[in-house]
């Protein structure tokens, strides 16, 4: 008994010193790396203390042994807000690791031209909870971002985020269990298609927000996904832009333009299978001459729409302004109907510049909810609405 | 007994060998940074924890300075001979290339009587090197008799008494040098941030004698571009002095020097739209019903970073009285609470009229 208790502290003493042994060591190779360098993570489960921060590199791979082989845990994290944080880099490719259980956000990239993100997987283990971090892939202010067949699980806002960027593509990706499944906010030019958002509050989000250093996104296609059972209940810290996302919302697209959502399979989202908002709902103030909070050019064409019956949830406001105003008859696409008088022609129709289309798409129904005039003139009527507008292809 | 007196010998005599290393000037020296040793640098006479400048190693202070965990910092600056720094209103002077930034983190023993003895912790070396400033961290040994180049970091256990008379202790946090530049960017180069005019402004006590530090430096020969008219060069207000500063002007004061090296244009943090430079002249860009974007569990339940009137339901002093690592701000050099910089900004907020 007593040799057993030895080897048993021997066992986690080692345990212990080759975690930290792995904290320096990982942290000096980012230091140290020079262009053409791959950094490799060794198999293993590795418990680390302090963000990894890579700066002002070109060129490097960081490898591991698979995303289910090469695991660097932050459970125990008390310094840095990130697991991995790059910033001003060049052509950086991470590939086939896991980082887990970050305080704040798993792997962060900034300031970061061509980055790539290749079978990564970033999660919070356990129950969901506000407490989790913020986001999985966290991207913002790069441009040329690659995500591929990644898995984003639990995070408190979105799973996969790409924020104030531009030219990104995330293909293949599969996001479960965060608030957010995919969100591409403030960005430009981005292809996000062949995922599986499933799971989560709300499945793929395309926002634009105010107040930003890069003001207005755009050029979004969204088509071949899979959008499947987002009713989680919304468990972001409320003040949080996301923590106003119903559970049971499929995609949603907030005040930005020029987006095509199509090709895409949205099934069991128990409130809104495509929402179509202004910044207005959120009942924020902002003060952003720059900044337009009327989203425009949305098409919305060949999706395939599937679900039992509404219900939204109750303790949420758009849930309740819905379920108050459409009862359990909500329709799958959701447009609030705002717009600003230079974006409508003389018979009071959308001008073609400012147009949404809606057509061709399995199951469809909508609602204008006519917020701008408190309510009024609600119309389930899509042939204001039948036309058809590409996004042109980055 | 034979034992201490060997302890005191080993002691004299390491405190011997390196008052003598430490007279090598630096202009003797390769300038092939970094150095394995700070005293390799001969940037201090004597012995070198009396940390007494060399010649042309001018000590200045910041009277609104970073806070962190209550460090007790020595500041110092290197020109080399013939070289001269160049004056800007806003930006952080213009240094010659070969300048040295030195600061040198410590922690008295007791508080209550600081000239009682003091612990050493680490001395940070900024150096402008031809293709940029580089961040060196150097570690003081136990003996205090030397410190050592650790690019990646390290944590020592902190203990002393504090102001209040309280036993503190703390798990001490040396940047690795990738953390340096987490703060010390601008554009994506490193930069110092506390040498500005607004700053240097200020009073400082050379051997005893008072005297305005830009004035200081310009009698010294290192400093050029000064106006002539003294009134036109900004003056940062004192955080804690209510006496002779305004409210907001201390706040802003506090904000500039603690958060803008990253929530400014051109830092880190730009990509929030949160500004906290003390040249931002938009309520909105510094916090004032801004809502937040990736803040992430350090919005908690708030809407906005500044909510007038009600700094409990500001971002901003929620995430300053944090030390959770994903929600506190600074993100790092910090795991003590500012109390008395979060009642500053508490007032301040309280004090702003509500919309």
């Amino acid at each position: 008994m007593k040799y057993f208790s030895t080897i048993f502290l021997f066992f986690y003493l080692v345990k212990f010193l080759f975690s930290q042994d792995i904290q320096k060591q990982l942290q000096s190779q980012f230091i140290l790396a020079k262009p053409g360098d791959t950094i490799h993570i060794p198999s293993g489960k590795f418990e680390l203390t302090k963000s990894l921060l890579l700066d002002g590199k070109k060129n490097l791979v960081i490898k591991g042994a698979g995303m289910n082989q090469s695991i660097l845990s932050f459970k125990g994290q008390y310094e840095g807000a990130e697991g991995i944080k790059i910033n001003q880099c060049q052509n950086i490719t991470l590939m086939d690791f896991s980082v887990t259980d970050a305080k704040g956000d798993c792997i962060k990239a900034l300031n970061t031209e061509k980055i790539s993100f290749i079978r990564i997987t970033v999660a919070w283990t356990g129950k969901i909870s506000p407490k989790n971090g913020a986001y999985g892939l966290y991207p913002v202010s790069c441009s040329n971002v690659l995500i591929h067949e990644c898995v984003a699980i639990g995070a408190s806002d979105a799973g996969i985020y790409v924020g104030q960027s531009d030219q990104v593509v995330v293909s293949g990706c599969e996001a479960k269990y965060n608030v957010a499944g995919i969100e591409i906010e403030n960005t430009t030019n981005a292809e996000v298609f062949n995922n599986y958002a499933h799971d989560n509050t709300g499945g793929i989000l395309v926002f634009d927000l105010p107040e930003l250093p890069k003001k207005q996104g755009g050029n979004v296609r969204v088509y071949n996904n899979r959008v499947i059972h987002n009713n989680t209940k919304n468990f972001a810290p409320k003040g949080n832009i996301v923590g106003q996302v119903p559970s049971g919302t499929g995609m949603f697209v907030l005040a930005t333009p020029r987006v095509e959502i199509f090709d895409n399979l949205i099934e069991e989202n128990k409130t809104v299978s495509i929402g179509i908002c202004s910044f207005y709902i959120s009942e924020r103030k902002f003060n952003d001459s720059l900044y337009d909070p009327i989203p425009y050019q949305i098409s919305i064409h060949n999706n395939r729409f599937l679900r039992k019956k509404a219900n939204p949830p109750m303790n949420n406001k758009i849930g309740l302004l819905l379920k108050f105003k459409l009862g359990k008859k909500i329709p799958h696409i959701v447009y609030d109907g705002i717009t600003r008088d230079e974006m409508l022609n003389g018979s009071g129709k959308l001008k073609d510049e400012f147009k949404i289309c809606i057509q061709n798409n399995e199951n469809e129904s909508f609602v204008d909810l006519d917020a701008d005039k408190n309510f009024k003139n609600i119309t389930f009527d899509l042939a204001p609405y039948r036309c058809t507008m590409n996004v042109t292809k980055p | 007994m034979s034992g201490i007196v060997l302890i005191a010998a080993t002691v004299l005599s390491m405190a011997t060998s390196t008052a003598v290393k430490t007279t090598i000037a630096v202009e003797k020296k390769t300038f092939n940074y970094p150095y394995p040793t700070l005293s390799s640098y001969g940037l201090f006479i004597g012995i070198m924890k009396e940390q007494k400048p060399a010649d042309r190693v001018i000590p200045y202070t910041l009277p609104t300075p970073l806070f962190s965990d209550y460090a007790y910092k020595l500041r110092f600056v290197y020109i080399p001979s013939g070289k001269q720094v160049t004056y800007h209103d806003k930006e952080v002077f213009q240094f010659p290339v070969g300048t040295i930034l030195v600061k040198t983190f410590y922690y008295p023993y007791d508080f209550r009587y600081p000239e009682k003895g003091r612990k050493i912790i680490e001395t940070r070396l900024l150096i402008h090197e031809e293709n940029g400033w580089k961040a060196y961290p150097y570690i003081w040994n136990e003996e205090q008799t030397e410190a050592y180049l650790e690019v990646a970091g390290d944590t020592k256990l902190i203990q002393w008494t504090h102001s209040d008379g309280k036993k503190m202790k703390i798990n001490y946090s040396i940047p690795n040098a990738n953390q340096c530049k987490s703060c010390h960017e601008s554009y994506g180069q490193m930069t110092p941030i506390g040498p500005t005019a607004r700053q240097l402004n200020s009073e400082f006590s050379y051997n005893g004698v008072s005297k305005n530090q830009i004035a200081y430096w310009v009698e010294q020969g290192i400093l050029t571009g000064v106006p002539k008219n003294e009134s036109t060069i900004p003056k940062i207000a004192v955080w804690h002095d209510a006496a002779h500063y305004s409210l907001n002007d201390r706040a802003r004061a506090y904000l500039d020097i603690n958060c803008a090296h990253c929530h400014k244009t051109g830092g880190q943090a730009a990509t929030s739209g949160l500004n906290l430079s003390i040249y931002e002249t938009q309520m909105n860009l510094l916090g004032v019903y801004k809502a937040p974007v990736a803040a992430g569990k350090g919005a908690a339940n708030m809407k906005y970073s500044i909510e007038p009137g009600n700094p409990d339901k500001s971002i901003l002093v929620y995430r300053m009285e944090s030390t959770d690592p994903g929600i506190m701000m600074p993100e790092m050099g910090r795991q003590l609470i500012d109390k008395e910089g979060v009642t500053l900004i508490r007032e301040w907020i309280s004090q702003m009229e509500k919309k």
